[in-house]
């Protein structure tokens, strides 16, 4: 059933993440507002009328803990608070739209974006795949802990808790320079050295965040930076939307992912 | 839900998914937030929630509740501007003043942040903010004046007087 009036809806604001567990449920006919800047202006324009809306600011799903080399980050942590994360987060994170918008948008929202109309969205999560997160969600059946890349492409019906990644030895990055502060990233490219090895993930290349498989397996088959570059083609599912083609996408890619692999190169 | 608005303790009975900027123009009157876009792009809207910019069209009143928030007609007064108000009109900063409210309350809370704001500093800090006049180099000039310092309130004169404006334009959504 949907509401036809945003006076009808239900506004749940839980205390305390197992509180926002609990009244998550099985996800059915709930809409999970973080910070609110995707879904905001869904609601401004009428396009989404929600049924029941929880409202995650005091649940204590936020802050950035270190364990060791360890990070566990959670759910409504703000993109602005993820600016002085390890790289490639951090680039990632600074890159996202405007100061007062990173000072309001989270980490979950990013993850679990659909894509808006055809534009790809989650401009973190090229550098969170890149450095192998697993993120715990809770939803039907309890809490479960995933990789990022899978999550990414199945969020619905799970509410996303935390991500916890190792930090990597050495990372780099690569984007498509954006036109505007608010348009998403059309492309970019993130590439991180954890301990499972050289990860190499990309956003804007589908409708969400991808895992380059080929380029990786090509790197550890001893390929050269510039063949295996050629290969994130095999991984892509570009699509042409408002903000570049298809077309464009699938020439401008290879060029990334060499540029990152570069960028690992000569960086921490 | 209760804000303190501008200083003053006020109530609010819009449903609490609408957006905060709808609630302070069409409930409470107070229409220096501009709105632009609905969905963050331009800037128009941002007023400063617990002293930090934030657009008021991305915030559901739910979100808020509690909050004190402050917008134009909580930085000075018309014969006591406030100093990047005072900057903005000694710059000439606004043309058709549509996105004026929102870059001074950016820039308010930017110098806020970081006083002695560099121009580069200011350029990145105000980067979500439109100015459709394209009236940018004034208004950075302003912005940069007023991190410095370098701001003379008394210089300004108010040249009209705000009722009389009022008038000009009856039916005006101000």
């Amino acid at each position: 059933m949907t509401a036809t009036s945003l006076a009808e809806a239900q506004v749940i604001a839980p205390t305390s993440r197992a509180e926002a567990v609990d009244a998550f449920g099985d996800g059915s006919g709930v809409t999970v507002l973080g910070g609110g800047t995707i879904l905001m202006p869904e609601m401004n324009y009428g396009r989404l009328r929600p049924e029941r809306v929880l409202l995650l600011q005091n649940a204590g799903l936020s802050g950035i803990a270190h364990n060791g080399g360890s990070l566990t980050i959670g759910s409504m942590t703000t993109v602005a608070e993820l600016e002085q994360a390890p790289e490639p987060l951090g680039t990632a994170a600074r890159n996202v739209a405007d100061h007062e918008i990173r000072a309001q948008a989270t980490l979950g929202g990013n993850l679990c974006a659909p894509a808006g109309g055809s534009t790809p969205r989650g401009d973190l999560q090229a550098a969170l795949i890149a450095l192998g997160a697993q993120v715990k969600t809770a939803g039907k059946g309890g809490e479960r802990t995933e990789p990022i890349e899978d999550f990414v492409a199945a969020p619905d019906g799970r509410l996303l808790l935390e991500v916890e990644f190792e930090e990597p030895k050495r990372s780099g990055y690569a984007a498509a320079h954006r036109p505007h502060a608010h348009a998403y990233t059309i492309l970019a490219v993130c590439a991180a050295e954890t301990p499972a090895g050289l990860r190499v993930g990309l956003s804007g290349a589908g409708r969400h965040g991808l895992r380059a498989r080929s380029v990786e397996d090509a790197l550890a088959g001893g390929a050269s930076a510039a063949d295996a570059s050629q290969k994130a083609l095999d991984d892509a599912q570009t699509q042409n939307d408002a903000l570049a083609s298809a077309w464009y996408r699938q020439r401008l890619l290879p060029i990334l992912v060499q540029r990152a692999l570069d960028d690992l190169g000569g960086g921490k | 839900m209760r804000l303190t608005v501008n200083g003053e303790q006020r109530e609010l009975h819009s449903p609490p998914l609408t957006s905060l900027l709808t609630a302070l123009r069409e409930e409470l009157d107070i229409t220096s937030p501009k709105a632009g876009c609905h969905q963050g792009g331009c800037g128009a809207c941002t007023v400063l929630v617990d002293g930090e910019a934030r657009r008021s069209c991305l915030l559901p009143l739910a979100a808020v509740d509690g909050a004190t928030i402050t917008t134009v007609e909580g930085l000075g007064a018309a014969d006591d501007l406030s100093p990047v108000q005072a900057a903005f009109d000694e710059h000439y900063a606004a043309q058709c003043g549509f996105c004026t409210s929102g870059f001074i309350m950016a820039a308010t809370a930017l110098i806020d942040r970081t006083p002695k704001a560099s121009r580069e500093e200011i350029l990145a800090g105000l980067s979500g903010h439109v100015c459709r006049c394209t009236g940018y180099i004034k208004i950075v000039s302003a912005v940069e004046a007023a991190a410095k310092g370098d701001v003379h309130p008394d210089k300004v004169e108010p040249s009209f007087e705000p009722e009389e404006a009022a008038v000009l334009i009856p039916g005006s959504p101000a």
